[in-house]
C-alpha cells in the first residue's frame, strides 16, 4: 500500500552504498590455470604436498563428479555456470609459511582489520593490548579465527593456547600433515564424496578451510571462528571444514564470510562436516554476508554450500544457527543425523533476500537414534525482488522410538514484489515420534511503521526494528558478541528495498 | 503553538474534514469531541502524518514549521506526539529497546545527547513507578499480549518520557477503568507547563473531570460547530450531540 510503496522509491535511491566490504585487496597471486580437469586437482594436490590417499580421494570425487549433474529442484534461476571459465586455486604469494602472525603479509592484516576481523591475539585476561586497533578489537572476549583468503589460510590466531587444552584448531592443510590420522577417518564421514554435485566438486578440489579437534571432556575455553574472504576475480572458494568434538566436549564455532563487489558472478562450494560422539555439543553459526550482487541482479556470489552434522554419540548436541544477508544466490541445507540415542539436532535460520537475490534454504533433519529430538526455526525476509524458499525435511525411521520434532517456518515480506515460499517434507515411518510443523506469513504492516515513525524512528529504524523482532528467536542463538553484528547487517542488508 | 486553518482532509477519495479551524496556544489544553464519524481519529491522523490521510486543502502550522509538508518521524522529533487509540503490537521487538531509541531520536532533534543504557533505564524505572508499571513491562515485546488497560499505560510512559512539546490523545480513555483513567490524567497534567500543549480527543465527559481543558470544541461532519470552556463538555453529557448539532 501507499506507506510501503513510497518507502521502497525512498530507499531505493541509496541502494548499492550498503555493502561495506566490498573493496578489493591489491596483493600478488598465484593461480593454477583457468579451467577443471584432473591436471588441476594434481596441481592443488602437489601444491599442498598431500598424500597420495588425499589424492587418490580427490580424484575418485573427481570422477564422480564427471558424471553427476547439477540440480535443478532448487526453487532458484541462473544462467548456467561455465565450470570451465574459473580459477581453481588463488594464493597470495608467500615466500615461505609465516610462523607467526608477525610473518603475515600486512597487507593481508590490513585487509582483515579493514573488515573488523581481529588477527591479532589480545592478552587473554587483560584483553587491552589490540584495543583501538579496529572496532572488533575492543573489549571482547578473545575469538581465534582463522583466516581463508581466497585459496589458502593465512592466519589462525591463538593456537598455542588452544593447544594447552589439547585442542586442534588450524587449517585444514596443515591438519592433513599434522594430523593424517584424524583427518583420513573423519573426512567426507558425513558428507561423502558423491553426496551432491556440489559437494563432489569441492571434494575434488577444495583448497582450504578449518580444522577443529575438541579431546574428551574439554570445553573450548573461546569462540572459534573462521573469516572467508574472496578477493581474487574469476575465481571459485572451495573449502572444507571439518569439526569433531570427542565424548562429553563442548565447542562453538562461528564462521563469517564477505566478497568484493564485482559484476561477474563467483562460485562458493563449501563443505562443512561435524562429528559429535557421545555427549558432546558443537554450536555452530554463520553470519552469511557475501556479496549480493547490485540492484539490477549483476553480480553476487552463488554460495552452493553443503553443511552436515553427525551426533554419532549418545546425548550430543549439534545446532546450526545461521544469518544469511548475502549472496547472489544461497543454496544450502545445514542438516543433523541424529544416530545417538537422545541426540539433538537444532536448525535457527534468518535468510534476507532483498533487490534480486535467491534463496533456497533449510535443513534436514534425520532421526535414527530413540528419543531424537529436533527444533527447527526459520525467519525469512523477502524484500525488493527477492524470492526467499524454506525447504525442509524431517525424515524418521522406524527405530526412532519417541522421536520429536517441531518446525516453525515464518515469512515476512517487504514490498509487492518479492516472494516467499515454504516446502516441508516429512516423512515419518514410526509410530511413536511426534512431528509439529508450524508455518506463518506476513507483512509488515503499514500500522506497524506509522507507530514507529510517529515515535521518531526513520523508516530505516523503524523496518530494521520490526525486522529484528521478527528474527529475534534466531539472533539470541548466536554468541552474544555476534549478535549485536548480525542486528546492525539485517538492517544494512535491507537498504534500498525499504528502509 | 498550533494553528489548523480551513483543513480539508479525505480518506479514500471520501471528504472527512471539511473545513477545521482550530488554534491552540502553548501551555493550552483543548478537548474535541464528537460523535462517531464526525472526524476526530482523521484529525489525529492528519496531525501525525498518517500515509491514506490526504489533505486536500488548509494547512497546519507547528511553532512556526509546515507541519503538512514534514514526514511523520520529523513531526514526532519536533515535538509532535499521538497517543494512539488502539496502540499496535510489535512482534520480538522489546518495550525498552524501541522506547529507547525513541527517546534517542528525539533527543538527537533537540540537541541533546543520546542516553546509554544505564541512564536510560533508570529514567524509565521512576517513570513507571509512578504510573504504577510494572518493571517487567520493558522487557516484553512491545504492546504484544498488553491488555487494553497496559497498552494505554504503554502509551502513557512513552509520552512521559518523551516529554512532547504536543500531545494528541486520540480517546485514549476509551475502555479504560476510573484507576486508568486518572493515571492518564496524571500524566498528562504532570506535563502541563508553558511549553506543553495537548488536544484531548473523547466521547466521554468523565476523562475531562480529570484532566480540565481550557476549551472544549464539539466536531461534527469535519468542523468544528460549537466551542466553549469546560462546561461545553457538561453540557454535552446532559443533551447529547444532537442538541449541539440541531442548534449549530
Amino acid at each position: 500500500m501507499p506507506a510501503v510503496t513510497e518507502t521502497l522509491e525512498t530507499v531505493q535511491s541509496v541502494t548499492d552504498s550498503g555493502y561495506k566490504w566490498g573493496f578489493e585487496t591489491e596483493i600478488e597471486m598465484e593461480f593454477a590455470p583457468k579451467g577443471l580437469n584432473e591436471d588441476i586437482v594434481r596441481f592443488i594436490s602437489r601444491k599442498k604436498d598431500e598424500p597420495a590417499w588425499l589424492l587418490d580421494w580427490r580424484l575418485k570425487a573427481f570422477a564422480i563428479w564427471k558424471k553427476m549433474e547439477e540440480p535443478t529442484w532448487a526453487a532458484v534461476k541462473y544462467p548456467p555456470i561455465d565450470y570451465q571459465d574459473s580459477y581453481y586455486y588463488a594464493a597470495p604469494v608467500q615466500k615461505a609459511k609465516p610462523k607467526s602472525l608477525d610473518e603475515v603479509d600486512p597487507e593481508l592484516l590490513k585487509t582483515y582489520a579493514k573488515l573488523g576481523i581481529p588477527l591479532k591475539e589480545q592478552a587473554i585476561l587483560a584483553g587491552v593490548e589490540g584495543a583501538g586497533e579496529s572496532p572488533a578489537d575492543s573489549g571482547r572476549m578473545p575469538i581465534a579465527v582463522d583466516a581463508v583468503f581466497d585459496s589458502v589460510s593465512v592466519a589462525t590466531s591463538y593456537k598455542e593456547r588452544l593447544a594447552k587444552d589439547g585442542i586442534i584448531f588450524c587449517s585444514i592443510s596443515e591438519a592433513v600433515h599434522e594430523h593424517p590420522e584424524l583427518v583420513r577417518q573423519y573426512l567426507g564421514s558425513v558428507v561423502p564424496q558423491g553426496d551432491n554435485f556440489y559437494a563432489a566438486l569441492n571434494s575434488a578440489v577444495f583448497t582450504d578451510g578449518s580444522f577443529v579437534y575438541i579431546p574428551k571432556g574439554v570445553r573450548c575455553p573461546m569462540e572459534l571462528s573462521t573469516y572467508f574472504r574472496i578477493n581474487a576475480k574469476s575465481t571459485g572458494q572451495f573449502e572444507r571444514t571439518l569439526i569433531i568434538a570427542d565424548e562429553r566436549s563442548h565447542v562453538s564455532y562461528l564462521e563469517g564470510c564477505t566478497a568484493p563487489m564485482r559484476d561477474e558472478n563467483q562460485l562458493h562450494a563449501a563443505v562443512v562436516e561435524l562429528v559429535a560422539l557421545d555427549d558432546a555439543t558443537i554450536k555452530y553459526s554463520t553470519v552469511q554476508n557475501w556479496y549480493p550482487g547490485d540492484a539490477e541482479g549483476r553480480g553476487g556470489i552463488y554460495n552452493f554450500v553443503t553443511k552436515r552434522g553427525a551426533c554419532r554419540g549418545a546425548r550430543s548436541k549439534i545446532s546450526w544457527t545461521q544469518v544469511e544477508t548475502g549472496s547472489a544466490i544461497t543454496w544450502k541445507y545445514p542438516s543433523c543425523i541424529l544416530q545417538g540415542d537422545d541426540s539433538v539436532g537444532e536448525f535457527y535460520s534468518v535468510a534476507i533476500t532483498n533487490n534480486r537475490q535467491q534463496a533456497d534454504t533449510g535443513t534436514k533433519m534425520f532421526h535414527i537414534g530413540k528419543n531424537t529430538r529436533s527444533t527447527i526455526v526459520s525467519k525469512g525476509i523477502s524484500a525488493g525482488k527477492g524470492q526467499n524458499t524454506y525447504r525442509g525435511l524431517v525424515k524418521i525411521s522406524p527405530k526412532a522410538h519417541g522421536a520429536r520434532n517441531f518446525t516453525q517456518c515464518d515469512s515476512l515480506l517487504i514490498g509487492d514484489q518479492c516472494g516467499a515460499h515454504t516446502v516441508p517434507y516429512i516423512e515419518n515411518r514410526c509410530m511413536t515420534a511426534k512431528v509439529e510443523h508450524e508455518a506463518t506469513t506476513s507483512r509488515i504492516a503499514e500500522d506497524q511503521l506509522f507507530y514507529c515513525r510517529q515515535r521518531g524512528l526513520n523508516e530505516e529504524e523503524a523496518v530494521g526494528m520490526i525486522v529484528n523482532g521478527f528474527a529475534r528467536e534466531v539472533l539470541k542463538e548466536l554468541p552474544m558478541e555476534f549478535a549485536v553484528e548480525a542486528q546492525k547487517l539485517l538492517q544494512i542488508s535491507l537498504e534500498g528495498s525499504v528502509g | 503553538m498550533l494553528k489548523i486553518e480551513n483543513l480539508h482532509a479525505a480518506v479514500d477519495g471520501k471528504p472527512i474534514l471539511n473545513g477545521l479551524s482550530l488554534t491552540i496556544a502553548p501551555g493550552e489544553v483543548h478537548a474535541v469531541m464528537g460523535p462517531n464519524g464526525s472526524g476526530k481519529s482523521t484529525l489525529s491522523y492528519v496531525l501525525a502524518g498518517r500515509e491514506g490521510y490526504e489533505v486536500t486543502e488548509g494547512s497546519v502550522s507547528f511553532h512556526g514549521q509546515d507541519l503538512l509538508a514534514m514526514e511523520p518521524e520529523e513531526r514526532a522529533v519536533a515535538g509532535m506526539f499521538l497517543a494512539f487509540q488502539a496502540p499496535v503490537e510489535l512482534p520480538g521487538v522489546g518495550n525498552a529497546n524501541f522506547l529507547r531509541t525513541a527517546l534517542n531520536a528525539v533527543r538527537r532533534a533537540r540537541g541533546e545527547a543520546e542516553m546509554d543504557a544505564m541512564q536510560f533505564l533508570k529514567l524509565a524505572r521512576a517513570r513507571m513507578k509512578v504510573l504504577n508499571m510494572p518493571e517487567d513491562m520493558l522487557k516484553r515485546p512491545v504492546n504484544v499480549g498488553f491488555s487494553g488497560g497496559e497498552k494505554k499505560r504503554n502509551e502513557m510512559l512513552q509520552l512521559a518520557m518523551l516529554a512532547p512539546k504536543f500531545a494528541v490523545l486520540d480517546e485514549t480513555d476509551s475502555g479504560l477503568d476510573i484507576d486508568a483513567l486518572k493515571m492518564v490524567a496524571d500524566t498528562v497534567n504532570s506535563l502541563r507547563g508553558p511549553d506543553f500543549s495537548a488536544l484531548v480527543i473523547t466521547h466521554y465527559q468523565r476523562l475531562l473531570n480529570h484532566i480540565v481543558p481550557d476549551r472544549v470544541h464539539v466536531l461534527s461532519a469535519g468542523r468544528i460547530i460549537k466551542s466553549g470552556g469546560p462546561e461545553l463538555a457538561q453540557e454535552l453529557e446532559a443533551s447529547g450531540y444532537a442538541g449541539v448539532q440541531a442548534a449549530a
